[in-house]
């Protein structure tokens, strides 16, 4: 089976976020895979390994993202592509990133693209879906969990705390939630390894198309902090006490009951 | 200049969601005067959905019926929402980002070849046209876009737009277009309903979340009993659907669910970067905790110091009693 995979590099979960010169500050900053994307990585090595092929992780992005596609590699992943934008594209956006995807994959066979449901840095959710569209196959988002007999897919989906079991059949693009599965440590000898994997870099006009192309639709104006919260009241007393003060406090001052 | 905007309305357990209203008011801002049109899709009986629309604020009202569009498909909605823009062609089109709309909406920009600005908690009017506010890095920081070229497509954040006060007198056009369907690819064979009473994590005005200190799953008994008498919803921290006390669908976090609800009483939960990010930008935060060190004091407008199994019961009962007098 041939089995791709969509990965976005991204903050760690844990960093505080900052601004200097009207952009998101990322001197020091840790990356990692983003996490969604991490449960993508996972379920495409369980595929392989049930069904055989091979896993392609692709990624649209900066030439250090590397790091990331290694990570992929020393996981499971056989094969990496890096999409690097850098000295093409100004600004991008969902628009743009599809257009590229969609041309990377029209000069490929994919049986299944495994993505995240979300990225937790821009969090548009888009990519996923608006590809699916541009390549003419069926799509499944927040999965969490898949199995695959012949051509058909059976999948339960989170939606909103309820679970959706959905029957299809490939080829399919699937956005993987959390609960999917539990993401395995890259091994050592799985580092050693992956260093000798492939990783293929690309540009833009490696994939036929025209920098009017991947002209975006949007556009950021600034990016700002919000306020920062101020600490409130520490209530005194016994818990009968606070919770009285508590009550008259939702009630009168912040009128929320 | 006056703009037509289409705000696509959904419906759950038969009744129109809130964030379709707060839709409606959106819509109602970037027509400037023009008109909004709402549209709904199902099988069939959407006249009542009609009227509460345009009550709250919709010129008029376009339901989409086919048998196939009983429930929620990516290609049979997206192909009635589709008939809907083909014949009334708008400037702009509005909806909730529900787990309907963040599944729809990218597959129907992709085919409008459009832009989509998604998760919006603001808009306002600039220089070139409205200029949206979303949320990144998961309420950490915020940014704001424009639409460069086509049609102005976004979707909204449930509790962050207020709609407009329902107005029983209204009327307006409710016309029904037959659409097409074919082709579905993806067939859903059974829904198992795990969420109690309706009231969605990312919907609702009151949230009770608990972390690593409610213990269990029975520790959560009590926090589901103050979200009952408050109308609202639990939540969980990472750390306590790591430790299997809860469904990861209730995590609430960068990873996990962002809410914004006007009160979040955050029950034994410490305070990691990674839940404040899905929260911190809610009205009123209450916090609770053993820990006067804890970091989610930083953020809460008020602190409890104290056992949660002790408080949260006495608040649950505070809370009944004041309505009993009231």
């Amino acid at each position: 089976m041939n089995i791709y995979v969509l990965l976005k590099r991204t903050f760690d979960t844990e960093e505080k976020i900052s601004i200097s010169n009207g952009k998101i500050e990322d001197d020091g900053a840790e990356y990692i895979i983003n996490p969604y994307d991490e449960y993508a990585v996972e379920e495409a090595i369980n595929l392989r390994d049930a069904h055989g092929g091979e896993v392609t992780v692709v990624t649209v992005g900066e030439e250090d993202a590397e790091k990331q596609l290694r990570t992929a590699l020393a996981m499971g992943a056989d094969k990496s592509v890096l999409i690097n934008t850098e000295d093409d594209l100004e600004e991008g956006d969902q628009f743009t990133t599809v257009r590229i995807l969609e041309a990377y994959f029209k000069e490929n066979e994919p049986d299944i693209i495994l993505a995240g449901n979300v990225a937790i840095d821009e969090a548009s959710g888009q990519v996923g879906p608006r590809l699916a569209e541009r390549l003419d196959i069926p799509f499944v988002t927040t999965i969490t969990d898949i199995s695959i007999e012949g051509d058909t897919v059976s999948i339960e989906r989170d939606v909103e705390g309820d679970v959706e079991k959905v029957e299809t059949s490939l080829p399919l693009l699937v956005t993987c939630q959390q609960g999917l599965n539990e993401p395995r440590y890259p091994s050592l000898p799985g580092i050693m390894k992956a260093k000798k994997k492939p990783l293929e870099e690309l540009e833009i006009d490696d994939l036929d198309l025209e920098e009017e192309d991947v002209e975006t639709k949007t556009r950021t104006l600034e990016i700002f902090l919000p306020p920062e919260k101020q600490a409130g009241k520490i209530l005194e007393g016994d818990a009968d006490e606070q919770v009285k003060e508590l009550v008259g406090l939702l009630k009168n001052e912040s009128k929320v009951l | 200049m006056s703009k037509n905007i289409l705000v696509i309305a959904e419906a759950k357990d038969g009744e129109l969601r809130n964030v379709s209203f707060e839709a409606i008011a959106l819509g109602k801002k970037l027509s400037e005067g023009g008109e909004v049109i709402a549209t709904i899709c199902g099988d069939g009986n959407l006249e009542n959905y009609g009227e509460e629309l345009i009550q709250y604020g919709a010129d008029r009202v376009v339901t989409a019926v086919n048998p196939e569009l009983k429930t929620y498909t990516p290609d049979g909605f997206t192909q009635a929402y589709k008939a809907v823009i083909d014949q009334e062609n708008p400037d702009g089109i509005v909806m909730g980002h529900t787990s309907i709309g963040k599944d729809v909406t990218p597959k129907l920009a992709s085919q409008l070849e459009t832009g989509l600005i998604s998760d919006v908690t603001e808009a306002e009017e600039g220089d070139d046209g409205f200029v949206f506010t979303r949320p990144i890095y998961s309420g950490k920081a915020f940014e704001k876009k424009i639409v460069t070229e086509g049609l102005t497509f976004v979707t909204i954040r449930p509790n962050n737009i207020a709609s407009l006060e329902k107005d029983g007198s209204r009327s307006g056009d409710i016309s029904s277009i037959d659409v097409d369907v074919q082709n579905i690819r993806t067939i859903i064979k059974e829904v198992i309903r795990k969420t109690s009473e309706g009231v969605d994590l990312s919907e609702a005005k009151v949230i009770v979340a608990g972390g690593r200190a409610v213990k269990s799953s029975e520790g959560f008994e009590p926090l589901q009993e103050l979200a009952d008498e408050l109308g609202g919803a639990v939540g969980a921290s990472r750390a306590a659907c790591d430790a299997g006390y809860c469904d990861y669908s209730l995590q609430i976090g960068q990873t996990g669910k962002v809410v914004t609800p006007d009160l979040y009483i955050a029950c034994g939960i410490s305070g990691a970067i990674q839940h404040l990010a899905g929260m911190s930008n809610s009205k009123v935060i209450v916090a609770i905790n053993k820990d006067p060190e804890a970091t989610i004091f930083n953020i809460a407008d008020y602190g409890l110091v104290g056992d949660i199994f002790e408080i949260v019961p006495k608040l649950t009962e505070e809370i009944r009693n004041m309505k009993v007098n009231s």
